[in-house]
């Protein structure tokens, strides 16, 4: 096994007891709070934060969009709200928060996935786009057009979901009748109903034949 | 949620000596459930270990058997070419759960350790046996459309909400783990048990082994196979009920037949009484509606799930039916 890799976040069984337990344990914490003076420092530069923050976040190398980014991540920050909330990227949309709703579809490396149940920490190096990342500057893709030109949606709160789902579907063969786009859309919900629309225009876009 | 750790295994040695006894680490996989669970606190893991990085994705056609790695996506298995010519029932299961995005990220071993869908279990102000051992059944007297009729207990109703899980059992096949002691082979049928007096435990996996993979011997089903799921819509909701069915015909003679049922049972429920009864009888319409009422007898209701002692037996019916005319 490779156990000499400088990895830090590489699981052998000898660092298997982690950074976080060994500064527990060596009492890093406990010497801070024992040394009023050193406190008193520490507060003042905002050291105690910045070692909790140091030793709660991973980094994390991401291309969102064709952008790269080089991030420090909470481990438990979702790829929905890294892209909503570090990335200011709000065109992905939060509906249920646990896989119920599609809202969140994104691909990541080509794939449809939902944003919303991916820990982000675990796309380390992954190339994701959403729907911000589809048009051409002002150029929209093909499935947005169809969207619009359909009305594939009313509110549209589904529909960023719905247009990155659509584009999938297409793509991975499953739209080769209304009854198959169907079966392949639903895990995008539309509380607007507009169903009928929506494979509308994923059939539009299907039979245009254009290279997606 | 709370914050965790999370270190990635590249071995699966080191994937199992980084699992300490208790739970507080876990392995994740797709995270499609154990993501899921943690925003709910449902469970609370200190430390994940992401087991993504192991050499176990692969699809395997070797001599008697074929071999899918513990890490292979849903939908990679439900639109493998030779999983559709050779085990037709297995690829219906798969494309029969969830959406095609969580298929992309769920894993087969997490599949089938995915927890039960049961409200109680997800809502921690709720008492459940499950969940918090000793704290109570919520579900026995309480909401339980979706619970159990086949080996319930005083403890708990629930049952085990995979679909890919149900085919696996009709089709007699074996999980492969690794753990501390070594790797082991579990009957697929044994794998997932019944909930007794230790409802927290879903299934007989030790703490620390991990799901390699999974391998089921080669069969003649290639044709007159189904997987009937009936929900509460069309597509994307869990089953209230289903059933896998696999038959060997010949001139209407059903020379061999495997039966299993889901959101019936805390596990995948083979209905081996109800496949012998089958095996050289003629499919017919009679046949099967015998075949669908032996196959509930036994089943017990709760209340609210009662209808599904109906809907079991015509489930059963109807897909022997459609099996058979292919
Ligand atoms: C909205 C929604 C609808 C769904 N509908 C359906 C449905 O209709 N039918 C259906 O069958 N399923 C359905 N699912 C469930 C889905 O199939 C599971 O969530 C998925 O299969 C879990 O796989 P995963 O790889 O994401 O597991 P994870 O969430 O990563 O892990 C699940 C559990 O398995 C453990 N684990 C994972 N891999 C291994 C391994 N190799 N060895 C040991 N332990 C391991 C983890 O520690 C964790 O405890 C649905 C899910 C959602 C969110
Ligand atoms: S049926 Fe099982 S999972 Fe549901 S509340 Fe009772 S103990 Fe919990
Ligand atoms: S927000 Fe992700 S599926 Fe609803
Ligand atoms: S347009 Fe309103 S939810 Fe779909």
């Amino acid at each position: 096994m490779a156990s000499k890799k400088t990895n830090e976040n590489e699981v052998t069984p000898e660092n298997s007891n982690s950074r976080r337990d060994f500064i527990k344990k060596s009492g890093l914490f406990t010497a801070l709070a024992l040394t009023p003076s050193t406190l008193v420092v520490a507060s003042e530069n905002k050291w105690d934060e910045k070692i909790a923050e140091y030793l709660e976040t991973v980094p994390l190398s991401i291309e969102v969009n064709g952008k790269k980014h080089n991030l420090n991540i909470e481990p438990r920050t979702t790829l929905l709200d890294l892209l909503r909330e570090q990335l200011q990227l709000t065109g992905t949309k939060k509906g249920c928060d646990h896989g119920q709703c599609g809202a969140c579809t994104v691909h990541v490396n080509g794939t449809r996935i939902l944003s919303c149940l991916s820990l982000a920490t675990m796309q380390q190096n992954a190339q994701v786009t959403t729907i911000e990342g589809l048009s051409k500057g002002k150029k929209l893709h093909p499935m947005q057009e169809a969207f619009i030109k359909n009305d594939g949606f009313q509110c549209g709160y589904c529909t960023p979901g719905q247009i990155m789902s659509g584009i999938a579907c297409i793509k991975e063969g499953h739209a080769n009748s209304r009854e198959e786009i169907k079966e392949y859309m639903s895990g995008n919900i539309c509380r607007c109903g507009a169903y009928h629309n929506i494979v509308d225009a994923i059939t539009e876009v299907k039979e245009g034949g254009k290279e997606l | 949620m709370k914050n965790f750790q999370i270190i990635k295994a590249l071995s699966s040695s080191s994937a199992v000596a980084s699992i300490t006894k208790d739970t507080s680490v876990m392995f994740i996989a797709g995270g499609t459930n154990l993501v899921d669970l943690m925003k709910k606190n449902v469970v609370a893991p200190d430390k994940l270990i992401d087991i993504n990085a192991l050499d176990l994705k692969k699809i395997e056609f070797l001599n008697g058997k074929v071999s899918i790695g513990a890490l292979a996506k849903n939908s990679q298995v439900a639109e493998d070419q030779s999983i559709k010519e050779k085990l037709p029932l297995l690829a219906l299961a798969l494309a029969a759960g969830a959406s095609q995005q969580i298929r992309h990220m769920a894993t087969v071993g997490g599949n089938m350790l995915q927890r039960t869908r049961c409200p109680y279990f997800y809502n921690t102000d709720m008492p459940c046996n499950k969940r918090v051992p000793k704290s109570g059944c919520g579900a026995i007297g309480g909401t339980n459309r979706m619970a159990a009729v086949f080996g319930t207990s005083d403890s708990c109703i629930a049952v085990h909400p995979s679909d890919m899980c149900v085919a696996l059992a009709a089709l007699d096949a074996t999980v492969l783990v690794e753990g501390p002691k070594g790797k082991r082979q579990i009957n697929f049928t044994d794998f997932h048990r019944l909930p007794g007096n230790t409802p927290e435990k879903d299934n007989t996996l030790e703490i620390r082994e991990l799901i390699t993979s999974i391998e089921i011997p080669d069969n003649n089903f290639t044709k007159n196979v189904h997987y009937l799921k009936v929900r509460d819509r069309s597509s994307y909701a869990f089953a209230l009920v289903s059933v896998a069915v696999a038959l060997e015909l010949k001139n209407n003679v059903i020379s061999n037949a495997k039966l299993a049922m889901g959101g019936v049972a805390h596990k995948p429920w083979r209905l081996t009484e109800t496949e012998d009864f089958l095996k050289g009888k003629t499919a017919s319409e009679d046949i099967f509606k015998q075949a669908g009422k032996l196959g509930m007898k036994g089943a017990r209701g709760y209340g609210d799930n009662d209808f599904k002692l109906t809907l079991g037996a015509n489930a059963i019916t109807e897909a022997l039916t459609i099996a058979a005319s292919k």
